[in-house]
């Protein structure tokens, strides 16, 4: 094919050429009249308001019980063995959770957009059940199935897979739940197109179909993790909280507090809110970046 | 390379989008598969495609027999109405995506795409993503990345059709000359008969699942094959038994041997042309399409009673 030189440009090409401008309306602020600027102060205020009054001072004064007594009981009470111990397995058996529920959370959302089979809705409902269901419930669950009254003979009950087995079953929702939409508006033509030029499913599914979906993906790997993090009321009844084995932090915590240790639970529950935190600032960055072509 | 269908059926359910159809397309030829929404033209497309599997029936691209290869065997390239761009990738990956699956040597694929985008004149906006592109421009990157593998056929779905009139027309007309140049045996699904004609050598007419005619498009306006047709390509008024075009209507403002009386409902300006809307009779609508000259001649006048005989008229038995 002979790619000649043509004179004539087509002509909607020359204003965007020229402009350099992508093709979206933005309103800029001057055009905003003084009424719509007052209600936009109006709602802020309530945001702030609500925000400072239910999230902000409740973890400023936890903060401030964590360093009542000075910074050096903060990094004591902290670096508790007993307590880093807690916060190694939280943090693993949340890693684990959260990834697996990656990978199984993507087919289950995967099946229920692109498969009819018998069954689909009552399968749809049941997603949902361990975000219903108290978690204490939810641990009870997980125990008449893995405890030591196993009607399969699978007792796992106070061993590290019980707290992953427990924090699969209530962190599966949020993968399959932040997939499944973005499955649903993904569109077809692209994974058609990809076809035609050549390429096999698994290539189809790679370079076309998870690009699309991943930033939902870790969406909701985030949420599982900084639930299963704070998880306590799944795993108190099956982990049996043995220190320095099977106790997570958050039954640490509890269990420090109702011991009259307040501000050592304090420590370590600051220490947990930084990292639930730092995790959510990392995954807005890497979900920025995996979706920069929408803002291009 | 030729295509050819042969016997073609596909049901969705009760649905008969294709009813035993055959079609040919000659190699280096640009023919067009038009007709209205629902007739099949984009099932046809899709089928000989790989998207969509025939019940019964065959497709062979290039004297080979394809019907049961998957679309990626095929080595078709596949234009969308609606784009289908990869939202996540460069213009440049976009169009390098079928050389990239190949595993080709990286310097061949970027020389490869910055001719092609040269060609569909994107050249400069290759770091862009799609969505900094307009419309016109999503579809020649669409064009281009079907290009760039080297398909044996290619095979476009309305791809004009989500764009406004101005880029349409243009687009079509660099189309035109985009195929003289490569020559690759093309296929365009459209309902827009005046792209049909402008685009394409050869028109395939399809209703309701049914090849209605294939023909060029000066003997697909001259000699429609059934009433079909005629009124869907071009307008055409009824006249009895007959079928006139408005062009084909001689007004007059006195009655003559073969003329019939009308009224003037509208007289709409439309440049060089002027469109008269009359009511004959028992209340029939008319249309006859005049010169502006021969129209300020007659000084037609909204209510006036004029007399209208066709000059050429057709019938089908």
């Amino acid at each position: 094919m002979g790619g000649s030189s043509r004179s004539k440009r087509l002509s909607e090409d020359r204003p965007l050429a020229s402009t350099g401008l992508a093709l979206r309306p933005r309103r800029s602020r001057s055009v905003l009249h003084s009424s719509e600027r007052a209600a936009t102060a109006l709602s802020l205020g309530f945001v702030t308001a609500f925000l400072t009054v239910i999230v902000a001072l409740p973890i400023a004064a936890l903060i401030w019980a964590s360093k009542k007594r000075g910074g050096s009981d903060f990094w004591q009470a902290v670096s508790n063995p007993e307590a880093v111990a807690a916060l190694k397995l939280t943090i693993s058996v949340a890693v684990i959770a959260a990834l697996v529920n990656a990978v199984f959370g993507t087919i289950i959302a995967w099946v229920l957009v692109r498969d009819e089979f018998r069954g689909k809705s009552i399968v749809n409902a049941l997603i949902d059940l361990p975000f219903a269901l108290p978690t204490i419930v939810a641990g009870l669950v997980v125990l008449a199935f893995y405890g030591t009254s196993s009607p399969l003979g699978i007792n796992v009950a106070f061993t590290r897979t019980a707290i992953v087995l427990a924090l699969l079953f209530v962190t599966l929702p949020f993968v399959v739940r932040t997939v499944q939409p973005v499955l649903i508006e993904l569109d077809k033509d692209m994974e058609e197109a990809a076809r035609s030029l050549g390429a096999d499913e698994f290539t189809v599914f790679r370079r076309i179909v998870l690009p699309s979906i991943l930033p939902g993906i870790l969406s909701g790997v985030t949420m599982a993790f900084a639930r299963a993090i704070g998880e306590i009321g799944a795993i108190v009844l099956i982990s049996g909280n043995l220190p320095y084995k099977t106790e997570v932090s958050s039954v640490y915590i509890f269990l420090r507090n109702q011991g009259g240790d307040p501000a050592g639970a304090s420590a370590v529950a600051v220490v947990l809110l930084s990292i639930s935190f730092a995790v959510l600032l990392a995954v807005g960055g890497v979900r920025r970046f995996a979706t920069r072509y929408e803002r291009a | 390379m030729s295509i050819s269908v042969r016997n073609v059926n596909k049901r969705f359910g009760d649905f008969v989008a294709l009813n035993d159809v055959s079609v040919e397309v000659a190699t280096g030829s640009l023919t067009a598969l038009l007709g209205p929404s629902g007739s099949g033209k984009s099932t046809l497309l899709r089928v000989i495609a790989g998207l969509e599997t025939p019940d019964s029936g065959t497709v062979e691209i290039a004297e080979e027999d394809v019907t049961g290869f998957s679309p990626q065997n095929r080595h078709v390239g596949f234009v969308f109405q609606h784009y289908a761009a990869f939202k996540h990738m460069t213009v440049h990956d976009n169009v390098a995506f079928g050389l990239s699956i190949r595993k080709r040597p990286k310097e061949e694929i970027r020389d490869r795409v910055d001719q092609l985008l040269k060609l569909v004149q994107l050249d400069g906006l290759a770091k862009r993503y799609p969505s900094q592109l307009s419309g016109g421009q999503r579809q020649r990157m669409g064009l281009a990345r079907a290009l760039a593998v080297d398909p044996k056929v290619l095979l476009l779905d309305e791809p004009f059709g989500a764009l406004d009139a101005r880029v349409r027309a243009e687009l079509r007309e660099w189309l035109r000359r985009l195929h003289d140049e490569t020559h690759t045996t093309t296929v365009i699904v459209t309902h827009d008969q005046e792209e049909a004609m402008e685009v394409a050598d050869e028109v395939v007419v399809m209703n309701r699942g049914r090849v209605e005619q294939v023909a060029g498009p000066v003997d697909l306006y001259e000699h429609p094959a059934n009433e079909f047709v005629m009124t869907f390509v071009g307008s055409v008024n009824r006249l009895d038994d007959a079928w006139v075009r408005p062009h084909d209507l001689e007004l007059t403002l006195d009655p003559g041997p073969g003329a019939s009386e009308a009224m003037i409902e509208r007289v709409v300006h439309l440049g060089f042309e002027v469109r008269v809307e009359l009511v004959r009779g028992e209340g029939e609508p008319l249309a006859v399409q005049l010169t502006r000259d021969a129209a300020e001649q007659l000084e037609l006048q909204r209510g006036q009673i004029v007399y209208v005989r066709p000059t050429r008229a057709t019938t089908f038995s």
